[in-house]
């Protein structure tokens, strides 16, 4: 069984992605079950939803503990919330950012897409705010989770908004994988010691 | 409407994803009552929204009483049930106990009102989450109770509540319990059945011999003087005798024609069992998964679902007998102030009748919503003793 926790803030649609996921999943001929931690939320509080995919029924209804997936659509949440609770080393991360690391995620497996732009570009605003919840799915489907069809079949019947389709294919082609923050300063110290050999050098 | 099918990878176009709320209006349509009043409440709300969509946009025959309260909503249906119609109501919580006046009235003028509950707790303390004490306190109302476990269950048993509230020798209300915001706001597949041969071989006509009628004058719920309330008083509790046996023909015929098994108590993994959990509701879903996990780790555990808790089934008796487990954990979402988990104590009451003696060990768990993981089970299947409440 396959866990995907989503991180937004209450009117960003993270529910609506949990479901739309879940019924993409559910169009591959899988089992499926998408559900919404329900608080006392409103818009703009920090809200927290999961699908869960199976080849076999979905039995659990209980909050999703150990992710295997973490989509987040507000960058800010990464400081707010606790994104990273039962994640380990294979958890797999995507961020609407623009490919930065955020500190409280140095030790993950991370992906990134700048859902934000990719609205703003087309248009796609709901209540004058960029719609984030179809972008990230469609940066999700790009790693491996449900077919790219089936998701924007599961969209379709969702939301009326034809933008909302070229969104998640835009960043199905946009994702890209974030650099390990400790490869990259592994290697600014090996160019320090180069420039630092090269001045003895010259000395 | 916005609806996912599964054309083309099962073969069949009856298949979607849908929440159990919308599942409930769903069975609901299919049923095609004549009448409808409810009032909103979390987490039952989407069961309100999806019916009146659905009537408006079908041109459905039925008619959607817009009430102002709970109490009304109920008031409503009995009206209209008196006079020989299929009748629905749905609620939740404060809004069950606000009808509960009406609750009672109803199963002893023996409406076949079916009902659908969502669980959720009752305050002081504002709660909107899980919690079975709402439909447990209106348990001795007389109403036929079931709790399901998945969005196909909810469905399936609104479909079979209809047929066995309905039933001559029965004709007494059902509820379908299913839990508040784990159930009712879930997405999950649902086979949905063909509507026409529900209607055509399931359902038959509504035919009620004490309906209100121009052509033979009577009235209904007059004063009835001590020399006779106890009779109608015991009518009721034949009518509830029989229920046992009509649930059973129900669900037999409902695997016949749709092809899903139900039973008043499933059974999970029990035959060789050295421990048994009971539970109710999502929680038996989930204890499935524990009971895997335990059986992998070589732990014999098996599992109990009480799916039908009025009547309460004989058949618990029955497997308790020739279950070689020793110790039955019973989970309770609820508590009785002053007495305990309700479930287990009816559960110990019919042991002690029967003279089967198992250590019963009652655990209170998942209150007000808790979060009760496969996790939590599989360390609550541990615990000995008479009563203790997880968490504390």
């Amino acid at each position: 069984m396959i866990e995907v926790r989503f991180h937004s803030r209450g009117g960003q649609g993270g529910a609506t992605a949990a479901k739309i996921l879940g019924m993409a999943a559910f169009l591959d001929g899988k089992y499926s079950a998408s559900l919404a931690v329900y608080g006392a939320e409103r818009r703009g509080a920090a809200v927290v939803a999961g699908t869960r995919i199976s080849d076999s029924e979905v039995r659990r209804y209980s909050n999703l503990k150990s992710p295997d997936y973490v989509v987040i659509l507000d960058p800010v949440l990464v400081e707010i919330a606790d994104v990273t609770e039962g994640a380990d080393a294979k958890t797999i991360f995507l961020i609407n950012n623009r490919g930065e690391r955020p500190a409280a995620l140095e030790d993950f497996i991370l992906y990134s897409v700048d859902a934000t732009t990719i609205s703003l570009d087309l248009g796609l605003k709901v209540a004058g705010t960029p719609v984030l919840n179809t972008p990230m799915l469609g940066a999700l489907a790009k790693l491996g989770l449900v077919k790219q069809n089936s998701l924007k079949k599961a969209i379709r019947q969702t939301y009326s908004e034809p933008k909302n389709i070229k969104a998640a294919d835009l960043a199905h082609e946009r994702v890209v994988r974030v650099q390990n923050r400790r490869f990259i300063l592994e290697e600014s110290e090996e160019f320090a010691e180069e420039v630092y050999e090269t001045i003895e050098e010259a000395v | 409407m916005s609806i996912a099918t599964q054309e083309g990878v099962t073969g069949q176009d009856h298949r979607v994803f849908v929440t159990g709320c919308e599942a409930v209006a769903r069975a609901v349509m299919t049923a095609k009552p004549s009448v409808i009043a409810s009032y909103p409440i979390t987490p039952q709300t989407e069961i309100v929204e999806k019916l009146s969509l659905f009537i408006g946009e079908n041109g459905s025959e039925c008619q959607f009483i817009a009430v102002e309260s709970e109490h009304s909503a109920l008031s409503a249906c009995i009206g209209a049930s008196s006079c020989g119609v299929r009748t629905f109501t749905a609620t939740s919580s404060h809004g069950l106990l606000y009808m509960a006046e009406m609750v009672h009235w109803a199963a002893i003028a023996r409406l076949p009102i079916v009902m659908a509950n969502a669980n959720r707790a009752l305050g002081s303390g504002w709660n909107i989450w899980a919690d079975h004490l709402d439909a447990l306190s209106l348990r001795d109302a007389g109403w036929i109770q079931f709790f399901a476990s998945s969005v196909q269950e909810v469905y399936d048993t609104i479909l079979i509540a209809f047929r066995v509230a309905e039933n001559e020798g029965v004709m007494l209300p059902a509820m379908v319990n299913l839990d508040g915001f784990l159930l009712t706001h879930i997405n999950q597949p649902l086979n949905l059945v063909d509507d026409d041969l529900y209607i055509s071989e399931f359902l038959d006509d509504l035919k009620m011999e004490h309906a209100l009628n121009f052509d033979s004058p009577h009235t209904l719920g007059t004063l009835i003087a001590p020399t006779d309330n106890y009779r109608v008083q015991h009518d009721r509790k034949v009518g509830m005798e029989r229920a046992k046996t009509v649930i059973r023909e129900a669900e037999e015929e409902f695997l016949r024609l749709f092809g899903r098994a139900y039973s008043p108590v499933p059974e999970y993994r029990t035959d060789d069992a050295e421990v048994l959990l009971v539970a109710m509701g999502t929680l038996a879903k989930e204890a499935e998964e524990a009971v895997d996990i335990m059986r992998f780790r070589g732990i014999k555990a098996g599992l109990l679902q009480v799916r039908q808790f009025r009547p309460f089934p004989d058949e618990i008796i029955d497997i308790l007998e020739r279950s070689p487990a020793d110790t039955i954990v019973v989970v309770d979402r609820n508590y009785s102030g002053g007495c305990g988990g309700i479930l287990a104590q009816e559960i110990k009451a019919r042991l002690y009748s029967a003279d089967v003696k198992r250590e019963i060990v009652s655990v209170i768990a998942g209150l007000g919503g808790q979060d009760i993981s496969a996790e939590d089970l599989v360390e609550i299947v541990k615990i000995r003793g008479g009563e203790y409440w997880w968490g504390i």
